[in-house]
């Protein structure tokens, strides 16, 4: 009994590997034929392929960007907590300099840096030449915030803040700019909105962080921006490191409790600023894609259908032409189930044969699209396992009636077929 | 004297056409021994088809009994017919005998392979039939490269890899040339003196003159019949 049943298992085994090798021979008799019938779950399959890499490497990217400015990073931003990241935060006025410095002096623990922010565009002049540069109006702090080294002179101090001193940091795409490749501009002057300041540093070049360049920022005293070039009192948002990731939360909730005071909000849903996470920042940027992966996922399904409902169509009219074959198979013993094999490994070749083209074509498309837009590119198991699994469920779902068709015709009326 | 191979009990078969039933056989009274060549002739819508596929397990008749080797066929299943149709009977038809995009030693694998025998078996089987037609070279060959008398010997080779006791052909030379026909003839001679069972549609006389035993049909009836076995039974 146990050897018959083995041996029952070896000829199932022999006659699926026979029937595929039938299957391709008959798919391949017709190849245009075949590849239009495919094209369906081809551009679904790709589309899905493309979907899931493009995904995977925009997120990675992204939560890069915001992981390079620091996991420890909070900012706090003018204005009250709205969905996503569109803000009013020019128009908003509600954080004072007071603020940053409240923070610093509340000694909250778990804080390693705080520094406001206040910045514009301004055309700087030095050497005959002007460049329209970013001005940063920021604290001593907010070097080691955003990891800024000098390469030559030094970042202003806590002093030169408190006493307005005009005086710069360059980036090193701006010295280039201004005064050439090579040249020593500590001690120069530089123009900016009309306003003398003299240039105390150069950075070291470091190129993109987060949205921010500092190779082509000019760096100034918070207070000297405030006054000097915006005569303003409110600043563009606070930044604060923690010691260590796991201290964000705890220093979030007590600067939330200390501006609150300060602003005399006793709700807190009525707080006038927001403060952000760079961790936050992540998980929402996930909840977005995830809900455009969703979206997108859902037309894939929707061209696997119809690629589908094609693929039963053609197999539908191939049980037709091949009536006298089917009636041929039974006379020489073929049973209801063989038939019903042959036509359902027929569909899932099929099926299978393209999604693995499409697999192809989704990881070129992605390939060639994650490079031209300069995300990583990434192709991942699950992507491939998605593909043959749906794309044999597709060739099951919708070979089997067509297989049942042929499987149910009388020998006699397929023999006699015309 | 052993019981008939064959037996054919007051087998009707009516077809329903339209609004009319046809009746295309109308009694049918016949008994074959192992081992005969028995050709069946008749005019065009005689029956002759209509009569094998009924004893080739392919259909059922309206009336009558039919017993295959002394088992009664008419109340089996249809797995079972097909099981019947794999062991016991070979078949040979007129057109559309081999399997398009497939290869010579495949077509004649195919029966064997519904039968669950191992690969290396199939092949030997397979060769052996087709050594025995001649075409043990065209075994690569796929079946749009051969003649007409080529496909019939494949179908011949197929017919007999399991060994059945009985063969069924109908018209198997209707499409060739009579040279040809005259050679597929010698093959189906060989079967019966290998100790196959025969049973030959044909309506041409010196195709008929192969069997041993003439069986004549017309208008769904027996007219005339050979056969000492025929007139034993009455
Ligand atoms: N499926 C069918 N439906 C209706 N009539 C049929 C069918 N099959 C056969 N017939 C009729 O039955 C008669 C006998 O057919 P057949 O056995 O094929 O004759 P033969 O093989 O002797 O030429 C013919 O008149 C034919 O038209
Ligand atoms: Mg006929």
């Amino acid at each position: 009994m146990a050897s018959s049943s083995r041996i029952a298992a070896n000829s199932t085994i022999m006659r699926t590997s026979e029937l595929i090798i039938t299957a391709f021979n008959a798919l391949k008799g017709n190849i245009l034929r075949t590849l239009l019938t495919m094209l369906g779950i081809i551009i679904g399959i790709s589309s899905v392929i493309l979907i899931i890499s493009l995904g995977q490497g925009a997120t990675a990217s992204i939560t890069n960007e915001i992981s390079s400015f620091g996991a420890n990073l909070i900012s706090i931003m003018p204005g009250a907590e709205q969905f996503g990241p569109a803000r009013g935060a020019a128009s908003m006025l509600t954080l004072k300099h007071s603020d940053a410095l409240a923070i610093s002096d509340a000694k909250i623990p778990g804080i390693a840096n705080v520094s406001a922010q206040a910045g514009t565009r301004a055309v700087a002049i030095a050497n005959g030449e002007n460049v329209n540069a970013q001005i940063s109006g920021v604290e001593p702090a907010y070097a080691a915030i955003q990891s800024l080294d000098v390469q030559t002179g030094a970042f202003f101090d806590q002093g030169q803040v408190d006493g307005l001193a005009p005086v710069a940091v360059v980036g090193p795409t701006i010295v280039k700019d201004l005064f050439g490749v090579g040249s020593a501009p500590v001690g120069k002057l530089i123009k900016i909105d009309g306003k003398p300041f003299r240039i105390i540093g150069v950075l070291k070049a470091k190129g993109l962080s987060g949205f921010v360049n500092p190779d082509e920022s000019i760096y100034l005293p918070i207070t000297t921006v405030m006054k000097t070039l915006l005569g303003q009192d409110h600043v563009d948002d606070i930044m604060v490191t923690a010691d260590s990731a796991e201290a964000v939360p705890q220093v979030m909730e007590s600067i939330k409790g200390l501006l609150l005071n300060r602003h005399r909000i006793t709700d807190p849903k009525q707080a006038d600023f927001t403060i952000r996470s760079a961790q936050d920042a992540i998980s929402t940027l996930g909840t977005v894609t995830g809900v455009l992966t969703a979206l997108l996922s859902a037309i894939a399904a929707i061209s696997l259908v119809v690629g589908g409902i094609g693929i039963m169509n053609i197999m539908l009219v191939t049980v037709t032409e091949r009536t006298r074959e089917i009636g041929l198979l039974k006379a020489i013993g073929a049973k209801r189930r063989d038939i019903l094999a042959q036509f359902l490994i027929e569909a899932v070749v099929l099926t299978v044969s393209g999604g693995l083209l499409g697999m192809a074509l989704g990881t070129l498309l992605s390939y060639l699209i994650s490079s031209a837009i300069n995300i990583p590119f990434s192709i991942s198991v699950t992507a491939i396992v998605l593909a043959v699994g749906v794309s044999s469920i597709v060739g099951i779902i919708f070979g089997l009636y067509p297989a049942r068709k042929a499987a149910g015709l009388a020998p006699i009326d397929a023999l006699r077929f015309e | 004297m052993a019981p008939a191979l064959i037996s054919l009990t007051g087998i009707t078969k009516t077809y329903a056409t339209g609004d009319v039933d046809f009746p295309a056989l109308r009694g049918i009274d016949l008994e074959i021994a192992d081992g005969e060549f028995v050709a069946i002739m008749g005019p065009s819508g005689s029956g002759k088809s209509t009569t094998m596929h009924i004893i080739g397990a392919l259909d059922t008749p309206t009336s009558g009994t039919y017993r295959l080797g002394g088992k009664d066929i008419s109340k089996l299943d249809e797995d079972q017919l097909a099981e019947i149709r794999n062991h016991d009977i070979g078949f040979v038809f007129q057109s559309f005998n081999l399997l398009p995009r497939t290869t010579v030693q495949k077509n004649v694998e195919r029966p064997m392979m519904y039968a669950g025998v191992t690969a290396a078996e199939r092949r030997s089987k397979a060769n052996q039939a087709l050594k025995l037609v001649g075409l043990e070279d065209k075994a690569g060959n796929l079946s749009n490269q051969l003649s007409g008398g080529q496909i019939q010997r494949v179908a011949i080779a197929r017919s007999l890899v399991m060994t059945p006791k009985l063969i069924l052909a109908d018209e198997p030379t209707g499409n060739l040339d009579t040279q040809t026909a005259l050679h597929i003839m010698e093959f189906f001679r060989a079967l019966n003196e290998r100790g196959h069972t025969i049973v030959l549609i044909t309506h041409e006389e010196d195709i008929a003159a192969f069997a041993q035993r003439r069986v004549k049909l017309k208008d769904g009836l027996i007219v005339s019949d050979s056969g000492e076995f025929y007139d034993h039974a009455h």
